[in-house]
């Protein structure tokens, strides 16, 4: 940690609980009209819907300049609680506090697939608020970084004809052209060649450098290692252990081989 | 060890308490509603782009592409153009029954898709709603433009027909303009709310067929007006004649014909339009922003 009078809080996650209520499509035996219409006479909850309680009261906080890794195994809700932080799903209980607006990049974010390239750039940019005249002296930088021309002029063509990687890489550099006060990372940096990796790792810097506040959720503890000097290990919703990321890895290490 | 958080706080703050000391605002607060106006206009080139966006990837697969916009209104003039004009040949008191009906058709078609698109604008796009930040009125609205766009286009196959079947250019032809404003913001009230409900109620989506149908028959669109006007009296033919899409479509048909049986005095039916646009257009927006925070849930 730096000096003391240097820690401006960016993110503060106070007891926050997030449940998912799932409306599933019926099992058999519940999903008969005749059983649909007693329970809309008697006015009883559907049996179809499902309560996952994904994150059970997580607090801490995170400071201007700081990369928090997020670590944990598969479900332990760590998209879930970036999601929460960007403000995307709505909180059950406590509260969480941000300075600015943060955004997530994940590698789901979903553009139009049926556009070329070049015209994903500008919706993407356009949706996170940035002026035309920005979007148009930024475009070419954005293709450039993401190197998808790399093999031809793959910019104008539709987004579906696009590797998965390659998709990926674009969605990155859309998300890393706008100066965040805080950035959410999810699984970005996995995605695409070492050669991107080590460009995105790069951006990623400069974003911290600009005084924002990261957050990335890898399953890479190389990624994790290389970017963030903290880390929070996630379990089953609860916060297992939050600190320097080589301690924290090493508790989580052992934990997973055990 | 694992405590950073709370050992940072020795201050003696909670954390809300530090989260107001530097200025934190919670995630998930609902902007106040100029406040949220504001961001939506910042928002105008997405919407704008988005909506092109919409209509090329919806026509980009298409061999004809964006001539599908005029085409599309062409194809639905000539099926009613061939049933009622040359197979039925109905005239069922008016002079112009062709002129009529597409113009009925066509006014009642823009808003019929702007509500359908309408209800799927939020539950459609989850994926780019849980992806980034914009004030989700953003594609509500921006599917408001692409009906738009479509209905100018049709507007425009309309006019020939129009003329095609004798109608001569008035002065009244400026009132379109109004007509097509007023049905525009109407509709846009209609999508934002239909785009909230969808998003709360999946089922509605199932209903919408049926509804549609329904205002089809009461606003006048297959028949003359003048089957209400005969045929009901008293409070039965008042609430007929508030319905919004018999106003639009009578106010266009007063506006494009000549001789054209009307359910009211135009004068009144212009301010009882106004009214409804006003209220449908408000009261919708008011409605989606109230929700504006729970759009990413499901």
């Amino acid at each position: 940690m730096t000096e003391s009078d240097r820690l401006v809080p960016t993110v503060i996650v106070d007891d926050a609980h997030v449940i998912y209520r799932i409306q599933q499509s019926a099992s058999p035996g519940s999903g008969s009209p005749l059983a649909s219409f007693k329970r809309l006479v008697t006015g009883t909850k559907p049996a179809t819907m499902r309560e996952v309680h994904a994150i059970k009261g997580v607090s801490f906080v995170a400071h201007k300049g700081e990369a928090v890794g997020l670590i944990g195994t598969n479900g332990s809700g760590k998209s879930t609680l970036l999601r929460a932080i960007a403000g995307l799903l709505p909180i059950e209980r406590g509260a969480i506090y941000a300075a600015g607006q943060p955004s997530l990049l994940g590698v789901s974010a979903a553009l139009m697939n049926d556009l070329p390239g070049e015209r994903n750039v500008v919706l993407g940019c356009l949706a996170m608020g940035m002026s035309p005249a920005e979007v148009k002296a930024k475009t070419k930088d954005i293709i450039d970084f993401s190197g998808i021309n790399e093999r031809g002029d793959f910019s104008s063509l539709p987004m579906r004809t696009y590797s998965s990687g390659m998709g990926a890489r674009l969605r990155f550099a859309i998300a890393a052209a706008k100066q965040h006060d805080v950035l959410l990372i999810d699984e970005a940096l996995a995605t695409g060649d070492a050669k991107f990796r080590r460009r995105s790792e790069q951006r990623v810097r400069e974003l911290r450098a600009q005084a924002g506040t990261v957050f990335l959720v890898s399953h890479s503890e190389q990624s994790i290692r290389d970017t963030c000097e903290r880390a929070i290990w996630l379990e089953s919703g609860l916060i297992r252990a939050d600190g320097p990321t080589d301690d924290v890895l090493k508790e989580y290490e052992a934990y997973v081989k055990r | 060890m694992p405590q950073t958080a709370v050992a940072e706080s020795d201050t003696g703050l909670t954390l809300k308490e530090l989260a107001r000391k530097h200025g934190l605002s919670a995630a998930g607060k609902l902007p106040s509603l100029p406040g949220y106006s504001r961001q939506l206009w910042a928002y105008r080139h997405f919407i704008a782009s988005y909506a092109n966006a919409k209509v090329s990837s919806s026509l980009g697969k298409t061999r004809l592409g964006v001539f599908w916009q005029v085409l599309t209104p062409l194809i639905n003039a000539a099926v009613y153009y061939l049933i009622f004009g040359i197979i039925l040949n109905t005239k069922s008191g008016v002079d112009n029954f062709v002129a009529y009906l597409c113009t009925g058709v066509f006014i009642f078609g823009f808003t019929q898709s702007t509500v359908s698109a309408g209800i799927q604008a939020v539950s459609g796009n989850l994926g780019l709603i849980r992806a980034l930040h914009f004030p989700r009125a953003s594609l509500p609205l921006a599917i408001t433009m692409v009906e738009i766009r479509n209905t100018i286009a049709s507007l425009a196959v309309l006019i020939v027909i129009v003329l095609g079947f004798g109608e001569p250019i008035t002065v009244e032809w400026l009132l379109i303009v109004p007509v097509f404003l007023l049905q525009a913001m109407f509709n846009a009230g209609l999508a934002l709310a239909g785009a909230r409900l969808g998003s709360k109620l999946p089922d509605v989506r199932n209903l919408i067929p049926f509804l549609m149908r329904m205002w089809l028959y009461f606003s006048a669109v297959l028949y003359p007006v003048t089957r209400f006007t005969d045929h009901l009296s008293g409070w039965k033919l008042q609430v007929v004649e508030a319905n919004p899409m018999l106003l639009f479509i009578d106010l266009m048909r007063h506006a494009l014909m000549e001789d054209v049986p009307l359910a009211a005095d135009p004068m009144v039916m212009w301010l009882e339009a106004l009214a409804w646009t006003l209220v449908v257009s408000i009261g919708g927006y008011v409605y989606f922003w109230r929700g504006e925070k729970g759009y990413g849930r499901g």
